[in-house]
């Protein structure tokens, strides 16, 4: 799937309050899918789930579902933070700027939260 | 420097200071606005007028961290003890590199530059890894630009392309782009059309009037067909099949492009960071570019940070570069993944870091943060992050735009003064990055720095 970090508002207020804060660490740690690629994966809300890829693996909690038409299907948003950074590949193709976005990551259902 | 605009309350009431024009550093809009409501008594913000989500939690949020001014592995130390001991690590460090300064004010970058021409650094900023892919396609491109003020009183066509300003940068649809009312723009919103490009829907859709659903790692393609359909050449029949947008969603784009009296295109991280980097914005600024044969068009990255566009201002006029810039030969050179810090960390080049207003051990790449860890690190920040715990050296500085004053430069280029609110205990980083100048210029005194 395509794991695709970004800001949010909760992301940016949740900073403010400090990066080491547990709202900070729970906003950047929640992830969103549509409902279609959920329930194709049987996700809900709050549920456990494990992203990986050949950088490094997370585990994250599932958000409310996304309506279809809002997120593509096979699309993950996560806000950015220390989960998103631990998938990000260090290789820069010589501009500096690692792959942020659009990284190719396997998420794997760990259980009810 | 323009003075605070302070107003004290009287002897009998509440120790209260309102700030007038204060301005909000959290994100590049830089807004200079603001009317703060300070309690000097438990100084602490009370009140931002006409801050916005983003800027109510950067002043509402602040107070004084219960926190000692400097540490060395943890322990309190006096300030200058620690400036002994951050002097120390740059003078004998082989490759010192220094990044962040997007969150300090250009005093504070200027003397960063300085130290880092003294030890023979690397001088990187969070551009890097934010607008860096942009800041590459400027040299090659060029930039057809404007200031937001000239946006505000003359675009009657705004694109946004990869951006949440809505969530990221919320006043900037407010104060400069959509709804407000400009010398040639009197009917605000009215006037104008707003067009979205992006992979997903977002909290900025319902501002625009059209949005555009590009395929994900598709923009470089869509950019390119809009530029040869500009000039009047053919495209691909199978672009919808390539970008997910059709052929008569481009063709209506392009007559809007070619028919409005002043363009902008507003581009984000949608397209730096992903598959294409500065391809894709230097695409999108030669689009902005050509669009000039037929009307006025100018494009604009969306900047972060309260002061990235000040870094890299700093860094210009001090070495010529904006980012990325090494004088390890005495002289500086710029190399985009050679003398960016997520390479030089990854590559475990740099054998100590400064790291100024940054948190590198949170937000880069996992091999960066790993050899991060192996090199003694200096880090200046307001508060508590994962990089400063972990350094060697840590000093809690003031915040800019709070307890001290000094000049950010907004997204556009344009300079602003800050106004602080109330005062800090904590040194401000040009303190700081001064006392450690000052230190490394005795230390090279007393015997050059060994060779590498």
């Amino acid at each position: 799937m395509i794991l695709i970090p970004g800001r949010s508002s909760k992301q940016g207020t949740s900073l403010n309050a400090g990066k080491l804060k547990e709202e900070y660490q729970t906003v950047t740690s929640t992830i969103e899918m549509n409902e279609s690629t959920m329930n194709k994966l049987g996700l809900s809300a709050g549920d456990r789930v494990r992203l990986s890829c050949s950088t490094g693996k997370v585990e994250v909690a599932c958000g409310k579902p996304r309506k279809d038409e809002d997120l593509p299907d096979g699309m993950i948003f996560i806000p950015y933070g220390p989960s998103s950074s631990e998938l990000m590949e260090s290789d820069t193709a010589g501009t500096g700027m690692p792959m942020s976005k659009q990284m190719m990551v396997e998420v794997e259902r760990l259980g009810a939260n | 420097m323009s003075e605070t605009k302070t107003t004290e309350a009287a002897a009998d009431e509440p120790n209260i200071r309102i700030v007038e024009d204060a301005t909000c550093t959290f994100c590049g809009c830089v807004c200079d606005d603001m009317e703060l409501t300070v309690d000097l008594d438990a100084n602490r913000i009370t009140k931002a007028k006409n801050a916005c989500v983003l800027g109510r939690a950067w002043f509402l949020q602040h107070g004084i961290e219960d926190h000692p001014q400097a540490m060395i592995d943890g322990r309190e130390v006096p300030l200058e003890e620690a400036m002994d001991e951050a002097a120390r690590i740059l003078h004998e460090a082989k490759f010192p590199i220094t990044y962040g300064l997007s969150d300090s004010p250009c005093e504070a970058q200027r003397v960063a530059v300085a130290i880092n021409d003294l030890v023979r650094g690397n001088i990187d900023t969070t551009t890097s890894v934010c607008h860096g892919p942009s800041g590459i396609a400027f040299q090659g491109v060029g930039e057809s630009t404007a200031t937001l003020g000239e946006v505000k009183n003359r675009a009657d066509l705004v694109i946004y392309w990869g951006g949440n300003p809505a969530e990221s940068h919320p006043r900037h649809f407010t104060r400069y782009t959509v709804t407000p009312k400009g010398r040639y723009i009197p009917n605000g919103k009215k006037d104008r059309y707003v067009v979205l490009v992006d992979i997903r829907k977002t909290p900025s859709s319902p501002v625009a009037d059209q949005t555009i659903r590009v395929k994900p790692g598709r923009d470089f393609e869509l950019l390119w067909a809009l530029r040869a359909l500009v000039r009047g050449r053919d495209i691909s029949p199978d672009i919808e099949g390539i970008t997910g947008v059709s052929r008569e969603t481009l063709d209506e784009l392009v007559e809007r492009m070619k028919n409005c009296n002043f363009g902008v295109l507003f581009f984000g991280m949608g397209l730096t960071m992903t598959r294409g980097r500065h391809f894709n914005s230097g695409a999108l600024l030669a689009l902005a570019t050509d669009l000039n044969k037929y009307t006025h068009f100018v494009a604009k990255p969306v900047r972060g940070h309260g002061n990235v566009t000040g870094a890299d201002n700093v860094v210009s006029w001090q070495t010529g570069y904006p980012f990325g810039v090494n004088f390890h030969r005495g002289y500086p050179r710029f190399n985009p993944g050679e003398y960016t810090t997520v390479d030089l960390l990854a590559r475990g080049d740099a054998d100590a870091a400064m790291m100024i207003a940054t948190d590198p051990a949170s937000n880069f790449p996992k091999r960066a943060i790993e050899n991060l860890k192996k090199i003694p690190v200096i880090s200046l920040d307001a508060k508590p992050t994962y990089t400063s715990r972990a350094a060697r050296v840590a000093f809690m500085v003031a915040t800019y735009g709070i307890n001290t004053g000094g000049t950010v430069y907004r997204m556009d280029d344009v300079p602003i003064t800050l106004r602080p609110a109330f005062d800090s205990p904590f040194p401000t980083d040009e303190e700081v990055l001064t006392g450690i100048h000052t230190r490394l210029k005795a230390l090279r005194a007393n015997g050059r720095k060994k060779a590498a």
